[in-house]
């Protein structure tokens, strides 16, 4: 049901954890729908120089965690905002139909932490 | 890889014996034993054969045994036969809100016909309350329908009881066995039940084939209509392989269930306090004692039930989930639900269910793999040591 890619994220995680005094975080989705997606930011000269993520959820929701950290680290936040959940299920060469409106959250975490992040700055 | 399967209430392998006992209604026995000729009556016998197992396993008149497509179809058959048959006495429908998705569709689908259902609640380890059962009988009700042991939590019901309770009303009462039959002993005559299914691959028989027992004199509305078999009870060509598999399922069932069962026990029970005893933080979902001797349905907090399966899968280990993402649904189990299980547990919900080709060494395996994957899964969790006062799922976490 699942991918290479995405089986491949979900059991070899990259940058899982928390970032201590991270310079944004953000969460999306609930436990009632079974996902919740935590992204840590460290920010430098406008650029995602460290992020860390933690996830309850299922394989979808683990893989895609992974695969955006992948994707946003080293860009510049304007980039990384432009970062879609769609984008992220493509490069993980897709997700099961069912999964993809409710374990496909990943982007929006990301963009929660940048605008966190953005609010901190004022 | 070794492969562990421990998922036998999904379903079951065919026995051995169950499967050399088919072959030969493949080829050499192939005829339709409806038909008058030696092809047609090589086989009749075979398939009368096997209703007299199939009746002595539940303790009822072979005639009273109706062969069906599966568990669903017992299902149907039972509650929309009865709902149609009964319609002049009344239209009320007393249920419980942890059935098979084959009762409780069923009969939201007789709701919207005009039928009225009562949907019993049940406590925090899955049990009814009967004094609340007894008080939900009108002289409208034609139906009590309570499933005798319950899929993901194993629990099993008073049927007997709940069949004296009938009795007095003067109310039909349909169990869905599925889960029961071949595990545990059923008798329909000691518990008073006027309906009852079987499903085959439940235990040991092939797939796709299942019985109704229809207590002689109950009338019941047919549900598959075009033909004169099973004394105009079901319409469709008999499965004749599968009914004589499901013949000799239940005849090795009844001969071998008390030691089987015992056997499996054991193992369940070193699963249970083996998990108890490695990993901290865990809920046993369905009732302590009164279950199944096979099932084990266990929650891992802060983890969902999905990932921890694909993990267990990635070690040879089949076992399954009440989460949502396994249901099929946005919602996790029902059956949860109806528990009040804290929601992020009913999504981390995990079943075992064991089987007799299930041997001591695989509980240990499995006892050896779970205890770090759970714990992997857990520090990849935001739930786990969270330690924000103001998360609320941590403090709903803390209460349990």
């Amino acid at each position: 049901m699942y991918s290479e890619k995405v089986m491949d994220h979900f059991s070899n995680p990259r940058n899982v954890g928390e970032i201590e005094n991270a310079d944004g975080v953000g969460e999306v989705g609930n436990a009632s729908c079974g996902d919740i997606m935590k992204i840590f930011l460290k920010v430098e000269n406008g650029l995602i120089k460290d992020i860390k993520f933690k996830t309850f959820g299922c394989g979808a929701a683990i893989a895609t965690s992974s695969m955006v950290t992948e994707m946003a680290i080293g860009k510049t936040l304007d980039e990384a905002l432009e970062l879609t959940n769609a984008a992220v299920a493509e490069a993980l060469d897709g997700l099961p139909a069912q999964k993809m409106h409710c374990s496909n959250l990943a982007a929006d975490a990301l963009h929660e932490a940048i605008k966190n992040y953005q609010e901190k700055q004022g | 890889m070794k492969h562990i399967y421990m998922d036998n209430n999904a379903t079951t392998a065919v026995r051995p014996e169950v499967l050399e006992a088919m072959l030969p209604f493949f080829r050499e026995h192939f005829g339709n034993p409806s038909s008058v000729h030696w092809a047609g009556r090589a086989v009749a016998g075979a398939v009368e054969k096997a209703r007299e197992q199939v009746a002595k396993l539940v303790n009822c008149s072979p005639a009273e045994i109706v062969f069906v497509s599966c568990g669903s179809e017992g299902d149907n058959t039972a509650i929309l036969g009865t709902a149609d048959a009964l319609r002049e006495k009344g239209n009320h429908i007393i249920t419980t809100s942890v059935e098979h998705p084959a009762v409780l569709e069923t009969c939201q689908f007789l709701e919207k016909r005009g039928y009225e259902v009562t949907y019993l609640p049940v406590d925090k380890n899955g049990m009814l309350d009967l004094a609340q059962l007894e008080a939900a009988i009108t002289d409208k009700t034609i139906l009590i329908s309570v499933m005798w042991a319950n899929n993901e939590t194993g629990n099993l019901y008073p049927i007997p009881e709940i069949g004296a309770i009938a009795r007095k009303y003067k109310v039909r009462l349909h169990t869905d066995a599925v889960q029961a039959v071949g595990k545990v002993p059923v008798d329909v005559q000691a518990a008073g039940v006027d309906l009852l299914v079987i499903s085959g691959h439940k235990l040991g028989a092939p797939k796709g084939v299942g019985a109704l027992y229809v207590r002689r004199g109950a009338k019941l509305t047919r549900f598959m209509h075009g033909g004169h078999q099973e004394r105009n009870r079901r319409a469709g060509t008999h499965n004749v392989p599968a009914i004589v598999g499901l013949g000799l399922a239940c005849e090795l069932a009844g001969r071998e269930m008390v030691e089987k069962a015992a056997y499996i026990k054991k193992l369940r029970d070193r699963l249970e306090s083996g998990i108890r005893l490695a990993v901290p933080e865990i809920k046993l979902n369905g009732h302590p004692t009164e279950r199944l001797p096979n099932t084990l349905n266990v929650s891992f907090a802060y983890i969902e039930g999905e990932s921890l399966l694909l993990n267990l899968d990635m070690k040879g280990i089949a076992a399954s989930s009440g989460s949502a993402c396994t249901s099929g649904s946005l919602e996790p189990s029902h059956v949860l639900g109806a528990m009040c299980v804290e929601i992020t547990l009913a999504h981390s919900s995990t079943r075992f269910s064991l089987g007799a080709d299930n041997t001591r060494e695989d509980v240990d395996y499995v006892l050896e793999v779970l205890p770090p994957i759970v714990q992997r899964l857990r520090e990849m969790s935001p739930l786990y040591n969270c330690n924000q006062e103001s998360c609320v799922d941590c403090t709903t976490l803390a209460r349990l």
